[in-house]
């Protein structure tokens, strides 16, 4: 059996169904073998749509995301896909082809190091040397991308690791590495947690991409509804739970929901669970909660205590935690006093609610609330970055499991559309609704085509202002209204745009067209683009200027038409 | 406060750009590191002198703890250790001087590994006072070449 089968052969037994990839001279053996096989290959049209649609395959499967690209510049375009799935944690397999062993080091046609470029942004990185260790290390690089925290992993493999043959099943099994079992003291730190809440009238959790990881879905709604404490969460932690609901607050930090991040300042215990408590959640780590106990656990023991002091550090599986401290709670008959607490958090609420102004003009939140009423809390949902991808965390309320596909970390805008992608073929007969921006659409628009070709029931909201609306946001808050390079002055026609590509284009422009269209885009089979063209000089409120603590915001409060600062 | 950490890796090609890398990407600061094989082949140790506080240090030990090839990491900072540098040193050595500078081998129970017409090599072992007094008891004569390893270190038996 040659390198190229046996690979083939591993991701059917691993029960892969797709493989997102773009073929070149190395691996063109892979494709003639990959070709004959169970799997189907989708063809994007850039090796970085395929990355990420590997990538949104994965978020809303729970699966393996699996990627092929060649050697050189086919390699170098998983890079920022690569980056992206480790910042977010998300499973992940790219297999690069490389030049033949020989080659390797004389800097050839289409060579790269692609396993020293990816080190710093990838779980692990291999290159396959000699044919007998591709089984071992397949193995391991599956199981690194799907324990602990996952992530993603690439293996570069020369053209004639492929091409060469072995009788595999002789080879004998090589240990490729070998690690002691991490350390556990999870009941004692589950006794401390308790006997903070037992003290505290005010406690809060805040819940991150990792309760997703972890598929805890149940856990945590059993836990939430025993022990009745608010909830919060951040930009990947969305949706974990139903969002219209009393107790779930919403999205924290620097645009969170303004209830939730007064919340945030004023419990006296947080729990943080699956989160890393990143910039954009704590702004300046030191002024973060200075006060107040903090109860951090995550599966990475690496992530405790790395960007804020936790009180009590938990190295732990996401929902083993909530079924333990559960049942703690239980036998001790904890039962918590909330009222005061949701008394204040209902002050907070209607005191400061999320409000933008409704007038004349077409505003973005406007068509994300409209088409969330219309599409409801079950729609798989996959934003790009900027202002766009803020509103729809603010404003489109979700539910479900893995119904909310965003870039969260890295914040890589062009990752929408190919993320749709794989939404798509992950969630087959559901409709994927896209907001994207007439920024970002336009960093992977070549995707289209794969939208278009494999008819995918993608529906794409351009929120077109005409600008780079976040820059554009700060330049007017922060840079003196110094609009240097944000505003587009030129923008293709993105309706005739999808229309060479076969998509049906629908625009909407004034407020009283979108439920209308939104309706017809939502109705109409296979993909749609709509044109938004909505407000300009929208800005995403409320904002916690840089170095300001969660309380500290900027927005409009109680009818006021200019911007204040809450406190 | 500087640490010495012990890390028994994979003795696999790619594994010390993982550990360098991690270094350099996430703002530690290394101060010396030696690599070498174990008394089991597969295995490599790498030893490390870190400068950092705690926090610093304790977010060292995790991050290598998560690279694939990194089996163990021990900080050895606090144990009591038998540390060793290796160091040859070319000094000038007229035959006017040779004499002293002979005695000064001798007193540091260093050898001289190549005598030249006008320079001799001193090549020392010891922990790093020990290294540093002999390299300033020997700079006066005119240090012409110098080459330290970084600290290997070992924990002492159980006495």
């Amino acid at each position: 059996m040659n390198g190229a089968e046996f690979l083939v052969k591993f991701f059917e037994n691993k029960g892969v169904e797709y493989i997102f990839g773009y073929p070149g001279g190395k691996v063109i053996f892979l494709y003639d073998v990959l070709g004959k096989s169970s799997l189907k290959h989708i063809l994007t049209r850039h090796e970085q749509g395929a990355v990420h649609a590997a990538d949104g395959y994965a978020r809303v499967t729970g699966k393996t995301g699996v990627c092929f690209a060649t050697s050189g510049p086919g390699a170098t375009n998983l890079v920022t896909g690569l980056a992206n799935a480790y910042l977010d944690s998300v499973p992940l397999i790219a297999i690069t082809g490389q030049v033949g062993l020989a080659d390797i080091g004389r800097d050839s046609f289409q060579e790269a190091d692609i396993m020293g470029i990816t080190m710093p942004i990838t779980k692990h990185s291999y290159m396959v040397k000699e044919i007998e260790l591709l089984p071992a290390v397949l193995e391991e690089a599956w199981n690194v991308a799907i324990t602990g925290r996952p992530g993603p992993v690439l293996i570069d493999i020369p053209v004639d690791v492929f091409t060469g043959s072995v009788d595999f099943p002789s080879v004998p099994q090589r240990i490729i590495t070998r690690k002691g079992p991490a350390k556990n003291g999870l009941e004692e730190q589950i006794n401390k947690v308790i006997a903070a809440l037992n003290q505290s009238k005010k406690p809060l959790l805040l819940l991150g991409g990792g309760v997703v990881a972890s598929r805890a879905w149940q856990q945590l709604k059993d836990f939430v509804e025993y022990s009745g404490i608010p909830v919060t969460t951040t930009l990947m932690g969305k949706g974990v739970i139903a969002e219209n609901q009393k107790n779930v607050l919403g999205m924290v930090g620097m645009h969170g929901i303004p209830a939730a991040n007064l919340a945030l300042n004023s419990c006296d215990l947080l729990i943080g669970i699956g989160v890393r408590f990143s910039d954009r959640v704590t702004g300046k780590p030191q002024n973060f909660l200075p006060n107040t106990p903090i109860v951090h656990v995550d599966i990475d023991p690496a992530e405790l205590c790395k960007n804020i002091d936790a009180n009590i550090p938990i190295v732990c599986d996401a929902g083993k935690f909530l079924t333990e401290l559960l049942l703690g709670l239980k036998q001790r008959k904890v039962c918590l006093q909330l009222d005061e607490w949701y008394s204040q958090i209902s002050d907070f609420q209607q005191k400061y609610p999320l409000i933008y102004e409704k007038g004349t003009t077409l505003k973005p939140q406007f068509i994300i609330e409209e088409t969330a009423r219309i599409a409801g809390e079950k729609a798989v949902v996959v934003t790009d970055v900027g202002q766009h991808q803020m509103f729809v965390a603010q404003h489109y309320p979700l539910g479900g499991t893995r119904n909310f596909v965003t870039s969260g970390g890295l914040g890589t805008m062009g990752f929408g559309l190919p993320a749709a992608v794989g939404a798509a073929f992950g969630r087959p007969g559901e409709n994927v609704l896209l907001f994207s921006g007439d920024g970002s659409i336009q960093m992977n628009i070549q995707e289209l085509a794969t939208v278009a070709y494999n008819k995918l029931p993608v529906k794409i909201f351009i929120l077109n202002n005409s600008c780079l609306g976040m820059v554009r946001q700060w330049q007017e808050l922060f840079y003196n209204e110094h609009y240097s390079q944000t505003i587009f002055t030129f923008n293709p026609d993105f309706i005739r745009l999808a229309e060479a590509y076969g998509i049906k284009g629908l625009k909407i422009t004034k407020p009283e067209e979108a439920s209308g269209v939104i309706q017809q885009a939502l109705s109409t089979p296979g993909p749609v683009l709509i044109d938004c063209i909505v407000d300009q000089s929208e800005n995403v409120f409320p904002i916690v200027p840089p170095g300001g603590g969660p309380h500290e915001m900027l927005g409009r409060w109680q009818g006021e038409t200019h911007i204040s600062r809450i406190g | 406060m500087r640490h010495t950490l012990a890390v028994l890796v994979e003795n696999q090609p790619g594994v010390l750009s993982h550990v360098a890398g991690l270094f350099s990407r996430r703002g530690y600061n290394i101060e010396s590191l030696v690599v070498g094989e174990t008394e089991d082949p597969g295995i490599s140790r790498i030893t490390l002198v870190v400068e950092g506080d705690e926090k610093v240090i304790e977010q060292v030990g995790k991050q290598l703890n998560k690279q694939v090839e990194v089996i163990k990491v021990n900080d050895i900072t606090g144990e009591k250790t038998v540390d060793r540098q290796l160091l040859l040193l070319k000094v000038a050595a007229e035959a006017a001087v040779r004499q002293e500078i002979m005695q000064i081998v001798e007193i540091f129970r260093c050898r001289i590994v190549d005598i030249g017409k006008r320079s001799l090599i001193v090549e020392a072992t010891g922990d790093e006072e020990k290294i540093e007094a002999i390299i300033r008891s020997l700079r006066p004569f005119g240090i012409q070449e110098l080459v330290r390893t970084g600290k290997v270190a070992m924990v002492r038996g159980a006495k």
